[in-house]
């Protein structure tokens, strides 16, 4: 830290911690300590005070000990001469400045005095409503990012705070950020003026749906961003409260975020700075000031200064674009920008983007066409590289809104290309064409469904758009360590797609028998998945024929496809080693890869029971599967059922008990197609136990319970599960297995 | 250098001036006189039976006994790294009585002030904690750490708190320590007439006891001192002769142990004695250390001080000093005969070392208040007898006080402390290694020129120095301890020093507190980037002007604990050079650390950047290169602060204008 940044920080640490004092004194004045304190629609009380210091701020009264403690990490500001070290003391009034700061916000709440209103300004439109800043991220919209940045979709957030020096370069910045995916965080200003109402000027859209989040013009705001990151640690880190240093390690390493400072940088900005380098998050300004570039406390660099005006670039445009590279390489964050000649913003900020029937130009498959995706391997020299044909007519002379057949067929070849892997490839399909703005990709093979926008039409967005999508992903990173050599046919005439349809559908077979076919006993190895480890540190996923991945992405021959692509990545192969319990589905290999790989923390691990030393989980699982003792079973809920259920809790709140990589017996994770396998908590009595069902479920795969139901030698057993319908209570639950004389009923039991 | 060459200290060069001038002898008047014995010197005198002395003087002699060259100067220098254990672990021992006393209230003055390394304390020795009063805790910890002491098997407590890997070493080599008194006893069995005449099985056990001194003996001593008077963390004082006060009462406390300091300190605070000294015409008590009682209150209670090892004598010489309270260990017994000349009173106060001719005021820890003020008055009450007073000119100030605990908080704050940016920057180049500039003066060299030249150019290699006892005493008295010292800072080490705030070279205690750079070193280890052991670090240990048998402990416990060890001055067993080879490559290959010994300072740099180099090339990390790193961070920052100050006209956003000198 340099010293007059130290210094700076230590006294706007004092000032802040004693402005907080002020306002809680005045707070407390007139409203008592018994009034509510509480940040809307989120958990863990107020966050950054809750996992550091376990207090549990709910009123007023709670935060007098806060501030008591802030206080007791404030400093004397170092002096000119003769100085004592001033780093460590900088950074404890980093923290004070937090716990002030977040103090001052939930003081605010109480008052009624936060989100903060905009004035003037009613193209601002937040989760709090029209013409409000946003307070803080909302715990579903925590989640749903937080899934992202798991799996690599979402590389991190910058938070902007002050005031960019042009409204054009304000645009500028933001726009860069989003294309690389980065969420952008808004806070602060300079002499009152801050970005966010310089892109409202632009009219840039805001909100959750854009990742751009206007927090407050103010630099106190800036603790919205700080909480969202400790909360990623405790929602999945499987951190508690308390346990500050690893909730700051686990967001120096898992938790890509930076600060960039717009403008000049007075002694709060620079002491909010320094309680953010305590995660490990650093620091550039586009202005002069002070740098700090040995590492230790962040990954790279601490603090760096690239004023604006020096930054080698032909106009203050190129300059954005440059300063955003900085940061970029500065924390040390994984972007791949997928330069793609197509006519609209590409990049997973886009993923999430439905496409109305109102909006939509022309749509693919869904119930009025048929579209499909087939990917497959050929030898070298029948791809021609780049190639990418229409065959039939494009959608120009189609009405607006109408639906036509598409089929996308994708020819790869590549010397260490393999048949296993076509399938791993042909799913990615969904992700590289949902990247594009404009486009929206659902459900996969033969049941494809596309839509493009009616912007994204107006742009210039056509088929063959498509082809250059898909071409230049799949000769991107990684996939280009298997694909040499790609071409592209998408087929409009109704001829050619009858044929094709047909060889594909062929290829779906095949690959069903080829993965059905596999059983665990057949294998030498079981596979890992380390994926979820950025945000669930002790979690390993143990893979294997007969049981895929939590999250239903995975089965063992994809991790087998994904390790050959990138050897050293996050599925392994596990050998079994010694068969220590074949009926629990123990085996000395996975035990030891687990241990080793889960910080050992966790050194038994059975495949096939919930009851005994049950798999851990992340928390991306497709469906929960707990244990009701009183009815000597298990209901299984999936994710995208929000009801309540027999357990008293719902999905999300399992979510959050279970998840974070935790191993709780009685509870587990698991990917949809697990529940057909013969292997299902098969020591635990199998299928049979299985009392309760999201109707979501049984809906979805009816056809495979069905045939579920037959090997368990119960054939009308789906009909005896109960579900959401017919029980949310344990009382009512047993009320209808016994009227259903459900076999789980005469089980052993289950405890 | 002054004109006596002897010492490179200008204040300490007036007073040998008016040593001359007077006829008083001093060390470094004695050390022209006394030849070392030759013999002796050698390492080849052999006085353990009275068959002999036995006087070898070549290779393949053999002493009446039969014992060989080799077997007569391990023996030798087993037994003296047995003294010198055996010095540090008594004064840690003495500690835990004191511990005792404060937790049980016997000891009336004391008190448990660090509650938080107390409990830390417990939890390494297995004391339960949870819900417990810190003095009941204080007892038991007092209790365990007397009984490491005593213990007759198993290992010493704290071994644990070593890498893994070097527990292991030390296991397989069988010289992990049993009990801090066993081993020490088993080095005086051993090297007994007629018993183990094995060269290396000697100095096994040699390391043995050092073990138990560094990590037992001194160890503890460090910890529980901590406790007892608090762990420190930086502040601001002075240092050199300069620091003694014409007009006030000069009272000295030397030696070792900060427990009857702490009570002189506050003693001589006492507004009523303040008064007292007023009384009998002075303005007011000056207290001042030296040697290793200095680092304990300089780096405690920001007591100044007057000098190291060397500049005890010169101190009574300046005629101004009303009392030198000694304790412990380095006091010349020349005291009493230079302070014959003087009014000053030499004051003994350990039961463990009396000096014919000096005031004895025998302090027990029962009584400390009372008999610190004692002492005290009877300084005061001295002051009226005071003659003609010479004090020199010349004091520095200095930044003390970095305990292990600090240096991890100061990287990193109340929540994440760790060593983390250290091993970072040693990982980077930024620091191309670090260093450990320890031990005492000896008069057989210029004084303080071995340290300073050492230091200097270590800091110019970017290599981050930890000091302790004399040797920290030394460079702060030209002015390195202290962040304005940068600029004889390498450029990396430098961008390291501004970015904490840190002065090039860290204080970290007494000498018992070369325990704290062992905690340090084993922190380095396990905290990862820079292999798993000790061993691997980038780093040296060096004892420029070492003469204590103390130092020759602390050198082959840092050799037991993976460090490469330079001896300056001269080789106490250069008659062999089997055993020079012993401790040389031999342990080396057992434990990764080496002992040499190395008159030549210029050659100690040079030998200790290249084993850094050494290390770093083994771990992997890139070659040193002292243009890669080191624009001052602040560097652009203050340029255009200054230009704003001169001209309105500077943009925030950029520094094209203003001219920046690159460092």
């Amino acid at each position: 830290m340099s010293r007059y940044i130290a210094s700076a920080a230590i006294r706007g640490a004092n000032n802040i911690v004693e402005e907080a004092d002020q306002l809680l004194q005045k707070a407390l004045a007139e409203k008592g300590p018994d009034a509510p304190v509480q940040f809307p629609n989120t958990a863990y009380y107020l966050p950054v005070i809750y996992g550091f210091t376990e207090i549990q701020v709910s009123k007023l009264g709670d935060l007098l000990p806060v501030i008591e403690h802030a206080r007791q990490l404030l400093h004397p500001v170092p002096r000119g001469k003769l100085w004592t070290p001033y780093l460590g003391e900088a950074l404890d009034s980093g923290m004070a400045t937090l716990f002030a700061e977040e103090a001052i916000m939930g003081i605010k709440y109480s008052l009624g005095d936060q989100p903060e209103k905009l004035d003037g300004y009613p193209g601002l439109v937040t989760a709090a409503g029209e013409g409000y800043c946003n307070g803080p991220i909302d715990d579903v919209q925590l989640r749903a990012w937080g899934i992202q940045l798991v799996d690599g979709r979402m590389p991190g957030f910058c938070a902007l705070i002050g005031c960019a020096k042009s409204n054009e370069v304000a645009v500028q910045l933001v726009r860069e950020l989003q294309r690389r995916n980065i969420l952008v965080f808004l806070s602060g200003n300079v002499n009152g003026r801050s970005i966010i109402h310089q892109l409202l000027e632009e009219d840039v859209e805001m909100g959750y749906d854009t990742y751009i989040i206007p927090f407050g013009t103010d630099t106190i705001s800036t603790i919205y961003p700080l909480g969202f990151a400790t909360r990623s640690g405790l929602t999945f880190g499987g951190l508690k409260a308390g346990q500050a240093r690893e909730n700051l390690i686990y967001n120096k390493f898992r938790v890509f975020a930076m600060a960039l400072a717009l403008g000049e940088i007075d002694d709060l900005k620079y002491a909010t700075a320094a309680g953010a380098i305590n995660y490990g998050f650093p620091a550039i300004a586009d202005t002069v000031i002070p740098e700090i570039l040995p590492t230790g406390v962040t990954e790279f660099e601490h603090v760096v200064s690239m004023p604006f005006d020096d930054i080698d670039g032909k106009d203050d445009l190129e300059r954005a674009e440059k300063l955003i590279q900085k940061c970029i390489e500065i924390r040390g964050v994984k972007v791949q920008i997928a330069e793609i000649p197509i006519p609209v913003p590409y990049g997973s900020a886009f993923e999430g983007e439905r496409v109305r029937k109102d909006d939509m130009r022309v749509e693919f498959g869904g119930k009025k066409s048929r579209a499909f995706e087939y990917l497959r391997m050929l030898d070298p020299d029948e791809i021609e590289d780049g190639k990418i044909e229409l065959v039939g007519p494009g959608f120009d002379e189609v009405e607006e809104g109408e639906s036509i057949d598409l089929g996308i067929v994708i020819e790869v070849a590549g010397r260490k290309m393999q048949e296993d892997f076509e399938p791993v490839l042909e799913r990615q399909i969904h992700y590289f064409l949902n990247a594009a703005s404009g486009v929206q990709h659902i459900g996969q093979r033969d049941i494809a469904w596309i839509r493009i926008s009616k912007s994204a039409a107006d742009k210039g967005f056509r088929l063959k758009h498509f082809g250059e999508v898909l071409y230049a992903r799949f000769k991107g990173e990684p996939w280009n360590s298997i694909v040499d050599k790609a071409q592209v046919r998408l087929i409009t005439d109704p001829e050619e797609m009858k044929k094709w349809i047909g060889l594909a559908r062929e290829a779906y077979g095949e690959r069903n028998v080829r993965v059905a076919g596999l059983t665990d006993e057949a294998v030498d190895e079981f596979y890992s998945c380390t994926l979820c480890q950025s945000f669930a540190p002790t979690h390993v996923c143990v893979i294997s024929p007969q049981r895929l991945g939590l999250c239903g992405a995975y089965n063992w021959l994809d991790c087998k496809a994904a390790h050959r692509i990138n050897p050293t990545g996050p599925n392994q192969p596990i050998p079994k080693g010694e068969e220590l319990d074949p009926q629990l589905g123990r085996w000395s290999g996975p035990q030891e890869f687990v241990y080793d790989h889960s910080n050992q923390s966790i050194d038994q691990v059975t495949m096939y029971s919930i009851m005994i030393d049950p798999m851990t989980a992340c928390g991306c699982f497709e469906c929960m599967v707990l244990v009701i003792p009183e009815a000597n079973g298990v209901m299984i809920v999936s994710r995208e059922d929000p009801s309540m259920t027999p357990a008293g809790m719902t999905f999300s709140s399992m979510a959050g008990t279970f998840g974070g990589g935790l191993q709780t017996p009685g509870a587990m994770g698991v990917g949809k197609f697990y529940l057909t396998s013969p292997k299902f908590i098969s020591a635990d009595g199998g299928f049979k136990r299985v009392v309760w069902m999201s109707s979501f479920l049984k809906e979805s795969m009816p056809e495979e319970f069905k045939a579920v139901a037959e090997r368990e030698g119960v054939p009308d057993l789906i009909d005896r599960v109960a579900d959401e319908r017919s029980a949310t209570t344990v009382e009512a639950l047993l009320a209808c297995l016994e009227e259903r004389d459900h076999p789980a009923l005469k089980m052993d039991p289950i405890m | 250098m002054a004109e006596s060459g002897k010492t490179i200290n200008p204040a300490a060069e007036a007073m040998l001036g008016k040593a001359a001038e007077t006829g008083v002898s001093t060390a470094f008047s004695r050390v022209d006189e006394m030849k070392p014995c030759p013999i002796g010197a050698q390492g080849l005198c052999c006085k353990n039976c009275a068959m002999g002395p036995c006087r070898l003087t070549k290779e393949g002699q053999v002493g009446i006994c039969g014992a060989t060259v080799e077997t007569v100067a391990a023996r030798n220098l087993a037994r003296a790294i047995a003294a010198g254990a055996a010095a540090h672990s008594d004064h840690g021992r003495d500690l835990c009585f004191v511990l005792h006393g404060a937790a049980t209230g016997e000891a009336p003055g004391y008190q448990i002030r660090d509650e938080f390394k107390l409990r830390a304390v417990a939890a390494d020795l297995g004391i339960e904690t949870d819900g417990r009063e810190k003095e009941e805790i204080g007892v038991d910890v007092a209790e365990a750490a007397l009984a490491q002491f005593g213990k007759q098997t198993g290992e010493l407590a704290y071994l644990t708190r070593a890498p893994k890997k070097r527990q292991e070493i030390w296991r397989d080599l069988g010289i992990a320590p049993r009990g801090i008194d066993r081993e020490i006893v088993e080095i005086m069995h051993r090297t007994v007439v007629g018993n183990d005449q094995d060269a290396e099985h000697i100095l096994d056990q040699g390391m043995r006891a050092a073990l138990g001194d560094g990590w037992g003996g001194s160890m503890l001593g460090t910890d529980l001192s901590d406790i007892l008077f608090g762990t420190p963390s930086p502040l601001v004082t002075q240092v050199n002769l300069g620091v003694l006060k014409e007009d006030e009462v000069n009272i000295i406390v030397h030696g070792h142990e900060p427990t009857l300091s702490e009570m002189i300190v506050a003693a001589v605070r006492d507004p009523e004695m303040i008064e007292y000294a007023k009384s009998k015409g002075a303005e007011g008590i000056t207290l001042a250390g030296i040697c290793c009682t200095s680092n304990e209150t300089l780096m405690r209670q920001g007591v100044p001080s007057a000098g190291n090892f060397l500049d005890q004598e010169l101190a009574v010489l300046t005629g101004a000093v009303e009392a030198m309270v000694v304790d412990i260990q380095c006091i010349f017994q020349g005291l009493v005969g230079v302070a014959a000349d003087f009014h000053t009173h030499v004051i003994t106060t350990s039961p463990k070392a009396k000096i014919t001719g000096a005031t004895h005021m025998e302090f027990d820890e029962q009584h400390a208040p009372e008999i610190a003020r004692e002492i005290v008055k009877k300084a005061v009450d001295n002051y009226p007898n005071r003659g003609a007073t010479y004090i020199p000119q010349g004091q520095e100030n200095m930044v003390p006080g970095f305990s292990h605990e600090y240096i991890r908080y100061m990287l990193g704050g109340y929540y994440r402390g760790s060593l983390r940016p250290l091993n970072d920057a040693i990982a980077s180049g930024r620091l191309r290694g670090v260093a450990g500039v320890v031990g005492c003066n000896n008069p057989r060299v210029v004084h303080d020129e071995a340290h300073f030249d050492i230091v200097k150019d270590f800091l110019k290699n970017d290599v981050l120095v930890v000091q302790t006892g004399c040797g920290a005493i030394c460079n702060a008295k030209y002015g390195l301890l202290q962040g304005e010292a940068l600029e004889h800072a390498g450029p990396g080490l430098r961008e390291i020093c501004e970015t904490v705030g840190i002065p090039p070279i860290l204080h970290m205690g007494s000498c018992v507190d070369n325990s704290r750079i062992l905690t340090v070193l084993a922190e380095m280890a396990t905290e990862g980037g820079l292999g798993e052991d000790i061993s691997d670090i980038p780093g040296v240990g060096i004892a420029p002007e070492w003469m204590s048998e103390k130092a020759l402990s602390i050198g082959t416990y840092f050799v037991a604990s993976g460090v490469y060890v330079l001896f300056g001055v001269k080789s106490p067993i250069e008659g062999s050079e089997a055993v020079t080879n012993l401790v040389g490559q031999r342990w080396e290959e057992k434990t990764g650390g080496k002992l040499e010994f190395e008159p030549d300072p210029a050659e100690i740099v040079r030998k200790s950047l290249e084993h850094i180099d050494k290390k770093r090339a083994a771990l992997g990390l890139p070659e040193y290169d002292p243009t890669r790193f080191g624009q001052s961070g602040d560097r652009r920052f203050s340029a255009w602060l200054k230009a704003r100050a001169e001209d309105a006209e500077v943009s925030p956003y950029s520094i094209a204008s203003v001219s920046v000198e690159e460092a």
